[in-house]
């Protein structure tokens, strides 16, 4: 069995003081593996306690975790080689840094690994190009880089270390459009060609359902839905218990459907979205041709 | 691992200890550390001993948080008790071998000098550090130093300092959490090696820290700024510390015991 897959996951936080907190409560969730699985939940509903456990940073309070059928947490001072199969980029991971260029910080991951000459320089240069880093920024120090760019040096430097399962927790926050598409867009095509995993937590559901192939629903610690995108979006007032909502362009479908312009609402993405409306427009021009 | 430390950390709570004005409380502080420091006959020990206790009880901490701090200290206890073992000369000798002597008197006095810090530790922990928070606590020591400011003390901008260091300590913790667990997650070794191989593993965690404090530090002042702060000068505060009729009575036991203390010392029984 592959992929990563975690059983009955509970985490507490300060046990037995006032600031007591159940962050997880009894989770399964398996990850499965070479597909994209977008995790999405409200604040504060353990999306980022989820990603640290699935690397073995954070240790669940009851639960395994499970990367190809074995228990991470079998040989506790072998976790250091589960880091380095579940690569994981955490929130405004800009502010990482520390090297003084950029080469170097990228090659800092793969080098702890034990990755040398050849095969370091090629695993930076092609997780570089990849995030969308042009040659000769690798030899600038990341602190004279916009926090966009910083962000794909902090992205690549994960990347760098080839994982089996790359989680990214909010890799677009706080980044323009463009942005956005740029670095999840170069991320998806590293993941194709490596044939890995990759876990994206985001509360931006347009994201999620854009890239997803399998969606997981967080909501207070706990698994509030979990299935394929039109799983997931069909049951919209499932979302609302969890304060979520449908994709924008789903909601539009919803609402032409109603008023009887469209006969389905199965449309996750802004271009499924476009193509749908240009045949329907299509057809009824078609139709309209007919009864003139 | 950095979320243990809770030396010295605010535990909030609704007991009589936390409604008392800051201000009194750092000045019953030191009378009962005046108090516990003097008493030297058992019986004036005993009565500190007793209101050490009756004020955990009374700030309604866990007794386990206090114990499990208390523990932290472990090793100045032994080293201060171990100290007075062995060189403490009194009158009977229980065990000799060469020049190591032990006196009974050694022993008694030893298990007074522990006795006596976990005294102070416990009643600075819940009288001031636990009880009171940061901001109180500034702003108490602010009013208390305010007659400095006569002599040109910049009283005012010590007590603000104070606030942003306290203020942002859990905020860097945090934050090296933060950047411990990245790193980590870039497969970085903290945990074995040398001395050498440990201090550089610091650097990735030392230059982000550096780099997010330095950043901070110019957006607080920015902000600051802003908001046209400009120190001291013709401030006023948002919430006025108000002392009540039961702070006074408070602070007036706490000096009649200090009294007490000094007073069974010179004609209570000696034992």
């Amino acid at each position: 069995m592959s992929g990563i897959e975690v059983k009955n996951i509970s985490v507490v936080y300060g046990e037995g003081t006032p600031f007591e907190k159940k962050a997880l409560d009894n989770v399964n969730i398996n990850f499965g593996s070479d597909r994209v699985v977008g995790i999405i939940g409200h604040t504060g509903s353990g999306k980022s306690t989820l990603a640290m456990l699935l690397n073995g940073l954070n240790k669940p309070t009851e639960g395994q975790i499970f990367l190809d059928g074995a228990d991470i947490w079998e040989k506790p001072k072998e976790i250091n080689k589960v880091r380095f199969r579940v690569g994981l980029v955490f929130q405004y991971p800009e502010y990482q840094l520390f090297e003084d260029t950029v080469y170097k910080d990228i090659a800092f991951g793969p080098k702890n690994m034990g990755m040398e000459g050849e095969e370091l320089d090629r695993a930076v240069r092609q997780a570089a190009r990849f995030c969308g880093i042009e040659d000769e920024q690798l030899k600038k120090s990341p602190f004279e880089l916009s926090g966009g760019q910083r962000r794909r040096v902090a992205i690549a430097g994960v990347a760098a270390m080839t994982p089996e399962v790359l989680v990214l927790d909010e890799p677009a926050a706080g980044l323009d459009p463009a942005g956005r598409e740029e670095i999840i867009g170069g991320l998806l095509e590293l993941r194709k060609s490596q044939k890995s995993t990759m876990i994206i937590i985001s509360h931006s559901m347009e994201d999620i359902a854009k890239y997803s192939d399998y969606i997981v629903v967080l909501d207070k610690g706990r698994v509030h839905m979990q299935g394929t995108p039109a799983e997931i979006f069909r049951d919209a007032e499932k979302l609302f218990e969890a304060s979520l909502d449908l994709p924008q362009v789903t909601k539009l479908f919803v609402e032409l459907t109603k008023r009887s312009l469209a006969e389905n609402t199965e449309v996750y993405t802004v271009e499924a979205g476009v193509k749908r409306i240009t045949e329907l427009l299509k057809n009824k021009t078609d139709s309209g041709d007919t009864d003139a | 691992m950095l979320k243990d430390i809770t030396l010295g950390q605010f535990f909030p709570g609704n007991s009589l200890l936390h409604k008392t004005d800051a201000r009194f409380k750092i000045l019953i502080l030191l009378a009962l550390i005046i108090g516990i420091i003097a008493a030297d006959s058992s019986f004036s020990f005993l009565l500190m001993g007793v209101v050490t206790v009756t004020l955990v009880l009374v700030s309604k901490i866990p007794i386990k948080i206090i114990l499990k701090n208390l523990r932290m200290l472990l090793f100045i206890f032994i080293f201060t008790a171990v100290l007075n073992v062995f060189f403490y000369e009194g009158e009977t000798l229980l065990w000799h071998r060469s020049f190591i002597e032990i006196y009974k008197e050694g022993l008694i006095y030893a298990l007074f000098m522990i006795l006596r810090l976990a005294c102070l530790v416990c009643s600075s922990f819940v009288v001031l550090t636990y009880t009171t928070s940061p901001l109180d606590m500034t702003d108490a020591i602010e009013r208390l130093l305010s007659p400095l400011k006569k002599i040109k003390v910049p009283v005012h901008e010590f007590a603000m300092m104070m606030t942003i260091a306290l203020r942002f300590i859990p905020t860097l913790i945090e934050e090296t959490d933060k950047i411990m667990s990245a790193q980590k997650a870039r497969g970085a070794d903290m945990e074995s090696g040398g001395l050498i191989k440990r201090a550089k593993a610091l650097i990735p965690i030392l230059i982000p820290l550096f780099v997010s404090s330095f950043r901070r530090a110019d957006e607080l002042a920015e902000a600051m700024e802003c908001r046209c702060y400009r120190g001291g000068e013709g401030r006023t505060k948002m919430k006025q510390i108000k002392s009540c009729f039961r702070d006074y009575a408070f602070l007036t036991v706490t000096v009649g015991i200090c009294v007490a203390v000094f007073f069974i010392n010179r004609y209570g029984v000696r034992v």
